[in-house]
């Protein structure tokens, strides 16, 4: 059965955040002497912590008058202390289970949205997005994927039957699920982001990473492709796995906005494997 | 548009002969609108002597501005008399508790449950309504207008921007100028620093211009080192930003519970001469001090 994309919102209050972020989470706020930026550490490289404390600081509880796009950005509006409370009360639900029965390695996936964050933020950098503004490509990088946890989580079989299909037929994943269940995981995290009043840029990059031709012209200076080109990158690399087995060339508007095809942005970019080492340190416990 | 100093302490009541110059009852804080619309920011211990002192009024209207849920600027509400008097019209704004979704009038509720106190909340005879504020809002009460601000705290805290008959009244509640988590060597550093000088220029354009400002000032220079990220300001980070927003007058509020008057009056003059408060155009500063009526 497919997932009714109305009853996500929902569905995710209630999910647990992955085990690594919740057993530092719980580690350091026992801590009478937590550094506040080492919580933030933590909450960044969670999807769902990130979402969830991005959810709650751009809601009506504080109807703030602009949005927020970072775990930074809401310290320094909300304070250290609400964050921290939040994400415990975030660490209370539980933790995602390491493998589920749709059959997505949660430690594989986690690796894979890391990934994506981080090359996302360089190729913010790349394409000349002040510092400030980079760490927001890293957060779309890090809940690109977002719909998928959704997936494995609460429709665990038919996503199970997408993610074989796919990797049985060598198709690309987002379109097996659109064509099973209507509806593919790019839309579900998108329209979540949307719902929950996320920040536009971010909800469109999610919305139409695989397809930045779709997004607003005006969405977040080149974030949507930044994080379509560093989907592809950290395939390349062979980084985590998220399911999808293919590796996508660029689209004109890709190429366009970096000036090259996937091969050659990698090349301009170099010697990765630091960037990806600093990212395989979070999925650890 | 005046207002009367009735609770000045933080964090806990401080009685006794050491404090009774200043006050020792937490805080809470009376405005008077031109045509005499009552407003209450905060109900520490300092709102019980007020309740008495509003008998004559009965029945009353009242708008009650709570800053936050910390014990000190709320634990004189349930001995605030005019919520037990048929006929009284209590109003309540607060800001909800963002990480369990409870509204003001539950969060507020829970203090008068059957451990904390004899009479429940749904037993007061007079009208309750509790109102959720969110930052920005404007609250039009009479002729009174109250705008609230999220400041730096570690609860939600709402300092409010009282204006009546072209006359401005700020109060910050309890509020830590927000300060940079990251080390200088940190890559963070820099676009951190970013954001917190962009939020202090808000926070000081909230106050532009103020005839008083009421801010919080727990803690000496000094003291702040060991104090930090618990959520107050200092004698120097108040005068600093009193000068910048341009404000007339300034009371330093919130004083510490284990400072007597003497020490708080040494405190305060040490602060003056080290801030070479008393140049041109510098605002008028004084502590704040209970039982004071101020006309604006």
């Amino acid at each position: 059965m497919a997932i009714n994309a109305a009853e996500v919102p929902d569905l995710v209050e209630r999910m647990p955040a992955f085990p690594q972020g919740v057993t530092k989470v719980l580690d350091l706020a026992s801590r009478p002497d937590c550094a506040p930026k080492a919580l933030v550490q933590v909450i960044e490289h969670d999807p769902v912590m990130t979402m969830k404390v991005l959810k709650l600081v751009n809601s009506a509880y504080f109807g703030l008058s602009r949005p927020i796009n970072s775990i930074n950005h809401g310290v320094v509006y909300v304070g250290i202390n609400t964050i921290k409370n939040l994400a415990l009360s975030i660490a209370a639900i539980g933790m995602l289970p390491k493998s589920n029965k749709a059959g997505l390695d949660m430690n594989q996936f986690l690796a894979h949205s890391l990934g994506v964050a981080s090359v996302a933020k360089l190729l913010a950098t790349h394409l000349g997005v002040p510092d400030k503004d980079a760490t927001d490509f890293f957060v779309a990088g890090l809940l690109h994927d977002f719909g998928k946890v959704v997936l494995a989580q609460f429709k665990p079989e038919a996503f199970r039957l997408c993610l074989d299909q796919a990797a049985e037929q060598q198709r690309s994943l987002h379109e097996v699920e659109l064509e099973s269940q209507g509806i593919s995981h790019d839309e579900i995290g998108g329209r979540l982001a949307e719902v929950w009043k996320l920040p536009p840029a971010l909800a469109h990059a999610i919305h139409h990473h695989h397809h930045p031709e779709q997004a607003a012209e005006d969405a977040g200076d080149g974030m949507c492709e930044a994080v379509f080109a560093a989907n592809q990158i950290v395939r390349s690399l062979g980084f985590g796995d998220a399911g999808n087995p293919l590796i996508a060339e660029f689209p004109p508007l890709v190429s366009e906005r970096f000036g090259n095809d996937l091969s050659g942005l990698m090349s301009v970019l170099g010697d990765l494997s630091g960037e990806m080492e600093k990212a395989r340190l979070f999925t650890q416990l | 548009m005046h207002f009367k100093f009735w609770g000045v302490r933080g964090s806990i009541p401080s009685p006794g002969p050491q404090t009774v110059h200043y006050g020792g009852n937490t805080t809470c804080i009376e405005v008077r609108g031109d045509n005499n619309e009552l407003l209450i920011l905060d109900g520490g211990t300092g709102i019980f002597p007020l309740g008495q002192s509003l008998i004559p009024e009965f029945p009353l209207k009242v708008h009650i501005f709570i800053t936050h849920t910390h014990w000190d600027h709320i634990q004189g509400l349930p001995m605030f008399l005019p919520i037990f008097i048929p006929g009284n019209e209590v109003t309540i704004h607060g800001a909800a508790d963002p990480i369990t979704q409870r509204d003001i009038g539950e969060v507020l509720a829970r203090q008068m449950e059957y451990a904390y106190f004899p009479v429940r909340e749904a037993e007061l005879n007079a009208s309750m309504s509790y109102l959720n504020i969110q930052e920005g809002q404007s609250v039009q009460v009479g002729g009174v207008n109250v705008r609230s601000m999220l400041l730096n705290h570690p609860v939600l805290n709402f300092g409010y921007r009282v204006e009546c008959g072209g006359k401005v009244f700020v109060f910050t509640g309890d509020h830590e100028w927000p300060f940079n988590i990251y080390d200088q060597d940190d890559p963070d550093y820099a676009d951190y620093q970013q954001m917190v000088d962009e939020q202090r220029s808000r926070v000081v354009e909230f106050f532009r211009d103020a005839d008083v400002l009421v801010i919080d000032t727990a803690y000496t220079d000094a003291e702040y080192p060991s104090r930090k990220g618990w959520g107050h300001g200092t004698f120097g980070s108040s005068i600093e930003a009193a000068r910048e927003a341009g404000v007339k007058r300034v009371f330093l509020t919130h004083h510490e519970p284990t400072r007597s008057d003497e020490a708080l009056e040494l405190a305060f003059d040490e602060a003056r001469k080290c801030h070479h408060v008393g140049r041109e155009m510098d605002p008028q500063f004084d502590l704040a001090r209970e039982g004071v009526m101020i006309e604006i």
